[in-house]
């Protein structure tokens, strides 16, 4: 946010003196409590800390408590086929200050050798190695500068992208309209304790009949870092307006907080369109699965007006447990929902991951195409339902669900649920399970291929059809990160 | 080139070959024939790499190096190439975007530069014309749907792309009718060179009515019990192989 403040106040042409005695100014007028890391702990003062740091209104503050209070009455859920040790609130910090530039690395020497050849292996610049690695620069200005070009070039247009924290300052009446109007906090346990502790996120709005100029990329957003927790992301497309948006980076992410737990929520108004594509590949942890992140997800859309669409693209392949369910609600007559993923899953990995498709309008159509790919010793499970309600006149689900197996220790579970309520529905349901057989990686070797670039063709053949619901530049990379992913899987 | 003294192998315990011999230099064309069960098919598997047959007595000499040590992909770019019995499929993997990973993988291990996208392309296309595929079998996955005569069609493009040294058909032209045996048998005398040596294993004598080999060799009981010029392939019509495997045994 400080940034964000700065960037406009220097549009106002203010000395970095005046900025420097306002962030003075603002941290002592938040709060009267002086530190800025909480210990670790959950209870309703911590709630209130969070919200005050943010200087959110009042009714943020009244809403996030009442996730609290919810929260403390669910448990833990136990259905996804994921295993791991009871994770203790209270040994979690809910709130940090960025960690700064004195606790960083210097400069790349310093960060771990591994995940320098990864990144070179990705050709990723070296600028943006620093940043992704966390390393202190002094080259902030260039970010910002660039972020600044991007931010007005937006603006022409009339799109707002900033982050929730900002979004709360500058629209209120528009984050409480719609936050939590489409995952409420009731919805579940890691949405509840999304709504009573969200650190930031992204906020997106398009005014009715904008297509938004440019792809949105979180990568663009400053303000980006340390949002990962509990993050919450808010999109909301006007009528007629049409909007990408990229989350993630194939880049590993370390992140020094096991716990993720973000909710994402999308509103597509009468003949809007959202896509919404996210490449995940944080820390999955070691060869026995320690120190991965625990990754659970509520994503979801609500297709609100007639013939809107959304459409959810995954390339899931990081987290030590990854439970997630983009899913849409298909509200608006004649409205679309697609859901494209690809999962690997390696080493220990866990992934249970599907999606919902609740059809309520008449003529809703839904496509789900699964890839889930599994390795070594990973679990990968596909969980998904279709449900047609009785006011769904000629909906139409297509399903495919396809599991590719490597090596024979690593399992794949398909967990489809139809629910089908009205008899002019079509549903449709494929599923595969194949194994990557030596017979095919043996012709690849034979034609020269050396196995793990076999595996990684065979793969990602396997995945073209998701892949090619991604943005191009995504795909590219995606199609990388996945031979990277699978490094070791063979043999 | 290639030079093959007194190999044996097993597959989980069981000899399969039993001291075979066999050399053949550059330019030549061998062809194996013998009952099923003599060991034909173990011959290519051993020659390419595949794992499973172990190489228990003996030695495969080619080009004066040790080929048992080498990995498939190390054969393969050093000339090495087999086209199977029985192709599988890889869905999804595009014809094109195999074939010039493959044609690149051994252009780097020669030292060249990677193909360029259009040039391959045309010469793709120039080359299944001459193997009588259709040029969208080159955006198919790779032999995904495709009839056993096509998937013989495209190991021949393979073959044809990838210009080897040493080139092993392990039935080739099992189930093939007779336009396409005599197109794969075209494929194949237009590989043949002063550089190269083609190994043909085949059940039938009609093949080589097409391709003329330089030397016949029958294998039974795992080694070769009669070797002789193109003759001996009629004279086997003729008479099956009892009586050379009788007389052997």
């Amino acid at each position: 946010m400080s940034e964000t403040a700065n960037q406009k106040r220097d549009v106002d042409g203010d000395t970095a003196i005046d900025r420097h005695l306002e962030r003075e100014y603002e941290a002592g007028w938040v709060t009267d409590i002086e530190s800025d890391t909480l210990p670790p702990g959950l209870d309703e003062d911590v709630v209130r800390f969070i919200s005050a740091k943010k200087n959110e209104p009042e009714w943020m503050t009244e809403w996030r408590l009442e996730a609290y209070r919810h929260w403390l009455t669910m448990d833990h859920p136990k259905w996804a086929h994921v295993h791991y040790p009871k994770i203790d609130f209270n040994s979690i910090s809910y709130f940090s200050a960025p960690r700064s530039q004195e606790d960083r690395p210097k400069s790349l020497d310093e960060v771990d050798p591994e995940l320098l050849r990864t990144y070179e292996k990705l050709g990723i610049p070296l600028h943006e190695q620093e940043m992704l690695a966390g390393v202190a620069v002094d080259a902030v200005f260039d970010s910002v500068s660039v972020a600044t070009t991007f931010r007005s070039k937006l603006a022409e247009s009339g799109v707002i992208f900033c982050s929730i924290s900002e979004a709360l300052q500058d629209y209120p009446e528009l984050v409480r309209k719609y936050m939590g109007s489409i995952v409420p906090y009731r919805d579940n346990y890691f949405a509840a304790l999304n709504s009573a502790v969200f650190s930031d996120g992204s906020f997106v709005y398009i005014p009715e009949g904008v297509r938004c100029p440019m792809e949105l990329s979180t990568y663009f957003r400053i303000n980006a870092e340390n949002t990962g927790q509990f993050e919450r992301t808010l999109i909301i497309a006007e009528e007629g307006s049409h909007v990408s948006y990229l989350e993630g980076c194939t880049a590993p992410q370390r992140d020094e907080n096991q716990l993720h737990a973000a909710v994402v929520e999308l509103v597509a108004h009468k003949n809007a369109k959202i896509k919404y594509s996210t490449v995940q590949n944080w820390y999955p942890g070691d060869s026995e699965g320690r120190g991965g992140i625990y990754n659970f997800v509520t994503k979801r859309g609500l297709c609100a007006g007639e013939r809107s669409h959304i459409s959810w693209t995954q390339v899931e392949t990081g987290s030590a447990i990854t439970w997630k369910y983009p899913s849409v609600i298909l509200r608006g007559d004649d409205s679309v929902g697609e859901f494209y993923s690809v999962a690997l899953a390696r080493g220990r990995q866990q992934a249970d991951t599907g999606t919902k498709m609740i059809h309520l309008g008449k003529n809703t159509r839904s496509t789900i195409i699964s890839k889930g790919i599994s390795a070594v010793r990973a679990e990968n499970s596909y969980r998904g339902l279709v449900r047609i309600s009785p006011s769904a006149d000629g909906a139409r689900n297509f399903t495919q669900c396809d599991s590719l197996l490597i090596g024979d220790r690593c399992g794949a579970h398909t967990f489809p649920y139809i629910e089908s309520r009205n008899p002019t529905a079509t549903v449709e349901h494929e599923a595969t399970t194949s194994k990557v057989s030596d017979d095919q990686l043996f012709l690849c070797r034979q034609r020269g291929l050396d196995p793990e670039k076999a595996v990684s063709m065979i793969v990602n053949g396997f995945c073209k059809d998701v892949f090619r619901e991604l943005p191009m530049e995504f795909a590219v990379e995606a199609g990388k990160l996945l031979e990277i992913s699978l490094e070791g899987a063979v043999g | 080139m290639l030079k093959i003294s007194n190999l044996h192998v097993t597959i989980a315990g069981e000899t399969i070959l039993n001291g075979l011999d066999l050399e053949i230099a550059a330019g030549e064309v061998h062809a194996i024939m013998g009952p099923n069960g003599s060991g034909k098919s173990t011959l290519a598997a051993v020659l390419s790499g595949r794992e499973g047959y172990e190489v228990t007595e003996g030695s495969i000499e080619y080009f004066g190096e040790d080929l048992t040590a080498l990995e498939p992909e190390e054969r393969a770019w050093r000339g090495v190439f087999l086209a199977f019995q029985y192709p599988v499929e890889i869905p999804g993997v595009t014809n094109m975007e195999f074939l010039r990973a493959s044609v690149d993988a051994l252009r780097a291990h020669r030292g060249e530069a990677a193909t360029s996208a259009v040039d391959f392309m045309k010469l793709a296309r120039a080359t299944c014309k001459q193997v009588g595929l259709d040029t969208d079998f080159l955006k198919r996955g790779v032999n995904e749907g495709f009839s056993g005569g096509e998937k013989k069609r495209n190991e021949l493009l393979q073959m044809l792309l990838l210009e080897p040294k040493l080139a092993v058909l392990d039935e080739t032209d099992s189930g093939l009718d007779i336009d396409a045996l005599g197109v794969v048998a075209d494929g194949v005398n237009t590989l043949r060179s002063a550089e190269r040596a083609i190994i043909l294993i085949t059940h039938y004598q009609r093949l080589l009515n097409h391709i003329v080999p330089d030397r016949v060799h029958v294998l039974s009981g795992g080694r070769i019990i009669r070797s002789g010029g193109k003759e001996l392939a009629l004279e086997l019509e003729e008479k099956g192989y009892g009586w050379l495997t009788e007389a052997a045994a």
